[in-house]
Parts: structure tokens; C-alpha cells; sequence
């Protein structure tokens, strides 16, 4: 079997949110609550991840499925390093990276401006963003609102320059979120072509996707999670994706008789 | 095991109950997961490196944190008309208005020489630390989504706060050498000695800055507290008045010579030593003690540089000690406090 790259064991991710519900949030109920002290109700502690536990080897493709919250991102942005587990810990053989759509790009300024500065938040260094920086634009496919701020593109336009930078680099674990194929037909199909580079060149990778057949498509092994927990995990990725299916009432999927 | 399942908007039908098969953890090696990764030589993801360590990864991200601080600069006048003009009429209109209430409202110029130029040079040492401060105080909540999105050593987060405040400063101290040269103080060597002085205020400010942003990220309470305490710092550095001045500390002593030590106050009169001649002329302890002229000082209004033949306060030698003592301290202090929450800032 080939070297681990990512290790989880028994990961535990809890969110603290800030005002959520359960108070009038008026002057005088916060003052009552400081005078009764009493803690702020609208502290809440959400267990995004409970107790996860998996191991992923080099050359492996992983797929995560489950409903809407049920800790697929927070899972990724834990492997990331980038949210921090309450218990447990996650075990990498290097940086893993995340591409999503998300990530912060300053709307004020020019196009121009965005791809440098999220180039060298990557690590490039401005030699090597020079050299690229023509190829990521080319790629995006914004012609000349590069010279634009980015409030004043469509956002198709922002989700395209996003993943050209994001992409623009090799990495060697890899994780996609889901929402990176946007864009029209024609990004689309260029954008499938440059994630399926990405996974060539990366050891590890990982894919959080509604769409299923696009897991299996290109997953050699997928992980369901509920509510923070893994349901199912495995290399057969067909018979978990028809459980899942099965478990939400989704329709079956259509697969092609080989 | 079966698990309650609340419907959170997925598409498609969902019963409110799954029925879920058993968790499958057969696929699990047999060895604690721990001792494999340390086999295979896997790092935690969210390990905290050594601090020396994280001063070399910051080291290396140097060209963004220019990068975000020269981004951010450019962006916050993009909406406005006048543009980057704005960079050089925010300090010019500050400077109007501290001039207007304590130049002549309030005549606070009573006993300082070249009031002008004193009040307007304090109002912008001190506002580089203000504005330091308090958007240092908010900057881990208001990044939030980045520090979530990409991997990169955080205190790049409030040093490019501060490095955005420096390039205003620059602004700032090329609208301030004009009206100082306008008021009449001559160009001399001495101008140099301001550079240093930014340096070690920058410094501080830096230290500082990491030391609030941990701070404030903990809290959003802290961060609306920031600017009543600046303000508060403010009125007790000198900015607008002389320390020296306030009649009811002379018989207070160890009063005068803490305010006069405060950081703010440190960096203040350090360039107020630097750019202006008459601020040098009248800093006591520059003329023999002369106890005459000295009371002289405080009972004549007219005689401003009187004040150059009291007992010196603080002396100049120590006051460039106490502003490089303050910034490697503060250095110090905050970049190991923010240092060792580093893993943390991205919960929230």
C-alpha cells in the first residue's frame, strides 16, 4: 500500500458563533444579562466536526459527500490547518491547499491588482508572478476588465479571475470545494481540463461535490458525512453513493453498462 | 446507529430522520493513527511553528504583506472623487481643526513656541499610533474570511495594518514639512534625526499591534473600547499642550516625568526635537539651571524659552533610550503574545 499523506484521528471542529438568536438584542437585556451574569446567549457552540477519523494515501482521489452542514468544508479548512481542531488532529506530509471560491480578493481594487496579491498570499515570489501573471489572465478570460475594480464585475467574471489565481499553482495535496465549476459552458470545460492537471500533478486530492457524478467520475474513494460524523467510507464508491442516494431519497443514478 | 437528522435547505427530499447505515471504521489501520503519521513523518496540520521559525516564514511572505498594505491603501479612496488626494487632505483638515479649537478657542498656546507647528507635528506623530492601534485592534475579526481561506503566518495580517498607517504617515510628513518650513523653522541636520525617530515609533506601533490584534481577536468588546482609550492616551501625551507647561504638575514631579516617558509622548517630542528649532531651543536642561529665568518661565507668558534654563525632565540622550527601549519591548511582548495564539485565530 502506499505512504499516508493525510491522517485524521478523531478530529473534533466546533465553531463559536456570535450572535445568533435567543435574545431581543436590545441595551437593556445585554445590561440585565451582565448584571444577572449571566453568559451571552447568543454565544453558541456549534460541533461542526465530531469525532472524524480516516487515513488517505498517496495517489488517492477522495471524494466527500453529505447534506448541506454536515462538515464537509470544515473538514477540508481543518485539513487545511486553517481552522483549528477543538480534539483530535490531522496529520499532513505537507501543505495541504484548498481552492475555493472564497477566497478573499479585495473588491476596491483592479483585476490587475487581485491576481498579484493573491498570487504572492499563495507564497509565489514577484519574480514568478510576473511570469505567470499573463497566463492567469489569458486564462480567466476577463479581456480587458482587468484593468477594472472587481465590485464592477459580473460575478461569473470575480468566480472566473478567482479560479484562475487559485489554480495557478501546483500543490501537492489538493482540496476543491465545490461551486469551482461556475462560469459558462466554455470555463467550465477549460476549468475540468486545468483541475484534472492539478490532480495529476498533485499526490493527494480531495473533492467536495453535490454533483455525484462528478465523484465518481474522477474519486477512487469517497467519504459520506452526517452531521459531523462519517456514515460511510470505502473504495467503492458506486455502493456508498447509492446508499446515500438511497438514505436522502435521491434519485438513482444513471450509470452506463459497460 | 441510527441518527436524528435535521433538514438544513439541501435540495431534494428529506426525511427528517435518516436512516443511516453502520459508521464503517474497518478501513482503519490497526496501529494508533499517532504513532503512523509519525512513522510516514506527517506533521499536524495546525502545528504552531518555533518562533524563530515564524519569523523567518513572515520574513518570507514579506512581498505580500507589502502587497496587501499597498492594495488596502489604494482601495480605500477608490470611491472617492478626489481619490488619493484624500491621503493628503485627511491630515491637512485634522490639522485645521486642532488648530481652530486649541490654537485659538481655547489658546492652549500659552508657554510653547511656534505653537503651529508643536500642535500640528504632535497631531500626526500621534496619530500614526492612534490609527495603529485601533485598526490593529480589529483587524483579526475583519480578516476572518482570508485567515480562512489561505495558509499564511497571521501576524502579516496586523504588520501590513501598520505598514498601510506608515505609507499614510509618509503622506502626512510631506504636508507637515511644508507647513513647518512655512512657519518659519529652518532646514537643518537635525531634520535627519525625525527618520530614526519614525523608525522606532513604527517599531513600537508594530509591537503594539500584534500585541492588540490577539487581543482583539478574542472580543469584538475590546476593540469598541480601543479608540476612547486612545483618545484618553492622547490627552494625557502632550499633543496639544506642552507637558511642561501644565502649571498644577510642577509641584509633582514624578507625574510629569511619567507623562513625559509615556511611548507616545517619547516619539512625539522626538521629532519635535528633530524638525523644530524652537521646540530644541526651549527643552530644559538645554541652558545652566538658572532659577531665576526658569520661574520666569512660568509666570511670563512671553518669556517661551525660558523654559531651557529649568531642571530637565527627561534629557534628550534619554528620551532617544526610552523610545528604543519602548519598541523593543513592545517588539518583543507582542510578537510572542501573538506568536503563541497563532493556530486560533482561524475559529473565530
Amino acid at each position: 500500500m502506499a505512504d499516508p499523506t493525510v491522517i485524521v484521528d478523531n478530529l473534533h471542529v466546533v465553531y463559536r458563533v456570535y450572535g445568533a438568536g435567543g435574545d431581543k438584542g436590545t441595551a437593556a437585556t445585554a445590561l440585565m444579562r451582565v448584571l444577572k451574569r449571566q453568559r451571552r446567549p447568543s454565544v453558541r457552540k456549534v460541533e461542526a466536526i465530531r469525532g472524524v477519523s480516516f487515513v488517505v494515501y498517496h495517489g488517492d482521489a477522495v471524494g466527500i459527500i453529505g447534506r448541506n452542514g454536515s462538515g464537509k468544508s470544515t473538514l477540508l479548512q481543518a485539513i487545511a490547518g486553517l481552522l483549528p481542531p477543538e480534539r483530535g488532529c490531522v496529520y499532513t506530509s505537507g501543505q495541504a491547499t484548498l481552492l475555493g471560491v472564497n477566497a478573499a480578493l479585495l473588491d476596491d481594487l483592479t483585476g490587475e491588482r487581485n491576481v498579484v496579491l493573491g498570487c504572492l498570499a499563495m507564497g509565489m515570489t514577484p519574480q514568478e508572478v510576473k511570469e505567470r501573471y499573463q497566463s492567469i489572465v489569458d486564462f480567466s478570460g476577463v479581456g480587458t476588465f482587468i484593468d477594472y475594480p472587481m465590485r464592477t464585475y459580473s460575478t461569473g467574471m470575480a468566480q472566473r479571475l478567482r479560479f484562475s489565481i487559485a489554480s495557478a499553482k501546483d500543490h501537492e495535496i489538493l482540496m476543491i470545494d465545490e461551486a469551482l465549476a461556475t462560469g459558462d459552458a466554455n470555463f467550465r470545460a477549460k476549468s475540468e481540463e486545468r483541475i484534472q492537471q492539478l490532480r495529476d500533478a498533485a499526490g493527494t486530492v480531495f473533492l467536495v461535490a453535490h454533483n455525484l457524478a462528478e465523484v465518481e467520475a474522477s474519486c477512487n474513494r469517497v467519504i459520506w458525512l452526517e452531521k459531523g460524523k462519517i456514515v460511510m467510507q470505502g473504495y467503492d464508491v458506486p455502493a456508498i453513493v447509492d446508499s446515500y442516494l438511497a438514505a436522502t431519497g435521491g434519485e438513482p443514478l444513471q450509470r452506463d453498462k459497460q | 446507529m441510527r441518527q436524528r437528522a435535521r433538514d438544513h435547505g439541501a435540495p431534494g427530499t428529506l426525511t427528517d430522520d435518516l436512516s443511516l447505515p453502520e459508521t464503517d471504521q474497518a478501513s482503519l489501520p490497526a496501529e494508533p493513527l499517532a504513532e503512523l503519521a509519525a512513522r510516514y513523518q506527517l506533521a499536524p496540520s495546525a502545528a504552531r511553528p518555533g518562533a524563530f521559525a515564524y519569523a523567518r516564514r513572515l520574513w518570507d511572505r514579506r512581498h505580500f504583506i507589502v502587497g496587501f498594505a499597498t492594495a488596502r491603501n489604494v482601495a480605500m479612496y477608490t470611491e472617492a472623487r478626489l481619490g488619493q488626494l484624500w491621503q493628503v487632505l485627511t491630515p491637512l483638515l485634522n490639522a485645521a481643526v486642532y488648530f481652530l479649537i486649541f490654537g485659538i478657542i481655547l489658546g492652549t498656546s500659552r508657554g510653547v513656541p511656534n505653537f503651529t507647528a508643536f500642535l500640528i507635528t504632535g497631531i500626526f506623530i500621534f496619530n500614526f499610533t492612534q490609527r495603529a492601534f485601533i485598526t490593529t485592534s480589529r483587524v483579526m475579526p475583519d480578516s476572518l474570511q482570508l485567515i480562512r481561506a489561505l495558509p499564511f503566518p497571521r501576524a502579516s495580517l496586523p504588520i501590513g495594518y501598520v505598514l498601510i498607517e506608515l505609507e499614510q504617515l509618509v503622506m502626512s510628513m510631506i504636508v507637515l514639512t511644508v507647513i513647518v518650513l512655512a512657519t518659519g523653522e529652518p532646514l537643518t541636520w537635525y531634520w535627519l534625526l525625525a527618520l530614526p525617530a519614525l523608525g522606532l515609533q513604527a517599531v513600537f506601533n508594530v509591537g503594539m499591534g500584534l500585541f492588540l490584534a490577539r487581543l482583539g481577536a478574542g472580543a469584538e468588546d475590546f476593540s469598541q473600547l480601543m479608540p476612547f482609550l486612545v483618545r484618553t492616551w492622547m490627552y494625557a501625551s502632550g499633543v496639544m499642550f506642552s507637558i511642561q507647561t501644565i502649571a498644577s504638575l510642577r509641584r509633582h514631579p514624578a507625574v510629569t516625568y511619567l507623562l513625559q516617558v509615556n511611548p507616545a509622548a517619547v516619539y512625539i517630542s522626538l521629532v519635535r526635537n528633530a524638525i523644530l528649532q524652537s521646540q530644541r531651543r526651549a527643552w530644559p536642561g538645554t541652558k545652566p539651571y538658572n532659577a531665576a529665568r526658569c520661574a520666569l518661565y512660568y509666570h511670563d507668558s512671553r518669556a517661551v524659552y525660558d523654559s531651557a534654563y529649568c531642571h530637565a525632565t527627561v534629557s534628550m540622550p534619554q528620551l532617544w533610550l526610552y523610545g528604543a527601549g519602548w519598541a523593543v519591548v513592545a517588539l518583543v511582548v507582542g510578537f510572542l503574545f501573538f506568536w503563541e495564539a497563532e493556530t486560533r485565530y482561524g475559529r473565530g
